[in-house]
């Protein structure tokens, strides 16, 4: 693999076009929507930000205990590529009690840096130059890039607040090409909230089976679901397809652990270990600390996500009931995060409606379109926030609203 | 209920509106649910935390072990609830082990709970023998904690 002796090649010549010096795959990632935010909020005071992606609650202390002491005892080294054989085995038990799937903790599972390498990991993986990736629209904003930099691209089908936000079967089957190669699917759903019922996971899961397509389950928000009349379908939990299904999970939502960077990848066995493959060279293995950490998460914190999922749901409540009070029409989400307001009474661009509300009012959103073209009309509010800062929040935007509306 | 409890248990201020709407209750339902709590001894009380010591005016707090000779019929309970009347006590548990009672005292100074002691406490019948701890740091108070070296959360302003 290795070039023994470098190819001696013929000094630049003057007056040539000086060689392009990043990537083009990487050049053809356009800007974040979200980075531009973080200069206009750099440098004002007393903002109060509903832009955030993260729980506000810091880990729950026998959590951080946990890391504490793996530092103490000198669990310092590098894991297994795999991710240590305790968090493995928890996590295969943590899935069996929470949704009746049985993954091997040899061969089944990986531990990653964070979801987010995970996701990487799924796609770099299993997509082939040109090969095509379903997902909904609006969409989490890092699977454009990721799909992207995996030589795949990326095709969504639009969603619509009339249809609360539903990822449906027959639009998705509508896409499908003989290049598609996966399904992409976040649920509960960044930015919108939307949570797939039962019939319809299993609809895209027979769907998926039918056309030979791979299904991609991000699930990192599965244990933030708020209708108790409904409980969370995991794609982990359809027997029969595992073997077309890589579910991606992990603690950062669920246990307010961001920061530790650590969340895993559960499929078959082929393409785990392919998925370990790309990790090994990348990134050997996820933060030890954070695996001992992610091992007390499992096997003591189911407390803690309760508290906090109760927590979530009351200022969803409030934060959902306040934006239908100021004149933004919400659709109800039924999970994670977020809610994801209409802005179509002020008749501004999202990304208008952000900017000026920040600079007006000082309340951070994130304007919808940066999640897709059906995100336009629409602006990401987060209610991890504590209740006085969503009441001002509210307080703030509904002055905006209203000065604007009269406007028109 | 127990939600309606819980975010009063958090922060007492929190108006029935508000609640209401975290809840998703009426007004009048969640003014309902306060009212019988607080008429049943659900809701004992409401009432500020205050660090008086970060004014540098801090109390002097005892944890006093005693020993009661149970009586008849009544068991612990008549005596103590003689002892928890005292104002001076803030808390009071029986427990197991060595002593009976654990009984928390707060007072101006190491005198005045010296005095409790001697002149109000170990004179009763049943009290059989005290040992009194002074508190020398206060770390944590039903729930709270003091001086924490940890910093409020520092989230980014904005992310995905």
């Amino acid at each position: 693999m290795t070039n023994s002796a470098r190819q001696d090649t013929a000094p630049p010549q003057e007056n040539q076009t000086p060689r392009r010096r990043i990537a083009q795959r990487v050049e053809d990632i356009p800007p974040s929507g979200i980075r531009k935010f973080f200069d206009l909020i750099a440098g004002q005071e007393g903002i109060i930000s509903l832009g955030v992606g993260e729980p506000d609650f810091v880990t729950p202390w026998h959590i951080r205990e946990a890391a504490i002491d793996s530092l103490e005892r000198g669990h310092t080294h590098y894991t297994s590529n795999y991710g240590t054989p305790e968090l493995r085995k928890e996590l295969s038990a943590y899935l069996e009690r929470m949704y009746g799937a049985r993954f091997d903790p040899q061969s089944e599972l990986l531990i990653t840096v964070g979801v987010s390498e995970a996701l990487d990991l799924a796609l770099r993986a299993t997509l082939d130059p040109g090969d095509e990736v379903i997902t909904g629209d609006p969409c989490y904003v890092a699977y454009f890039p990721v799909v992207h930099m995996a030589g795949g691209s990326l095709i969504t089908a639009p969603t619509t607040m009339e249809d609360e936000f539903r990822l449906r079967a027959s639009e998705v089957e509508k896409l499908i090409t003989p290049r598609t190669r996966a399904l992409l699917i976040n649920n509960p759903s960044n930015p919108t909230g939307a949570v797939l019922d039962r019939a319809t996971t299993e609809e895209l899961s027979e769907m998926a089976a039918r056309h030979d397509l791979l299904i991609i389950a991000d699930e990192i928000y599965d244990r933030l679901v708020y209708s108790p009349d409904e409980p969370f379908t995991s794609f982990t939990s359809l027997t029969g397809r595992s073997d077309q299904t890589v579910v991606l999970g992990g603690f950062s939502k669920s246990h307010a652990m961001t920061g530790w960077r650590v969340g895993y990848a559960a499929g078959p066995a082929d393409i785990i270990s392919a998925m370990m493959k790309v990790h090994q060279y990348t990134m050997m293995s996820a933060p030890t600390a954070a695996q001992a950490a992610a091992v007390e998460a499992l096997r003591n914190g189911d407390r803690d996500v309760d508290e906090m999922r109760e927590a979530y749901d009351q200022r969803r409540r409030l934060l959902v009931e306040g934006l239908r009070r100021i004149g933004l029409p919400c659709v109800e989400p039924r999970g994670a995060f977020y809610a994801f307001p209409s802005i179509m009474p002020t008749g501004m661009s999202s990304e208008d409606f952000a900017e000026r509300l920040l600079r007006e009012e000082g309340v951070a959103v994130v304007p919808g379109s940066a999640f897709g073209p059906s995100g336009e009309g629409f602006v990401r509010c987060c209610y991890a926030a504590s209740v006085d800062d969503i009441e001002e929040a509210l307080t703030r935007m509904g002055r905006f609203v209203e000065r604007h509306s009269q406007e028109r | 209920m127990d939600d309606i409890l819980r975010i009063l248990e958090q922060d007492a201020r929190t108006p029935p509106e508000r609640i209401a709407e975290m809840t998703g209750r009426s007004v009048d339902d969640v003014r309902e649910a306060i009212v019988t709590a607080e008429r049943d001894g659900i809701i004992l009380s409401y009432r500020s935390q205050v660090n008086w010591d970060a004014l540098g005016r801090g109390d002097v707090h005892a944890i006093i072990e005693v020993r009661v000779a149970p009586q008849r019929e009544v068991g612990f309970d008549s005596v103590a609830t003689r002892i928890a009347r005292f104002p001076e006590v803030r808390s009071m548990h029986l427990v197991s082990g060595d002593y009976d009672l654990a009984v928390q005292v707060t007072g101006e100074s190491i005198y005045a709970i010296s005095n409790f002691v001697a002149s109000k406490l170990a004179v009763l019948d049943a009290v059989q023998g005290t040992v009194t701890h002074f508190v020398l740091k206060r770390y944590k108070e039903d729930g709270s904690l003091f001086d924490t070296e940890e910093d409020s959360p520092r989230r980014l302003p904005v992310s995905m």
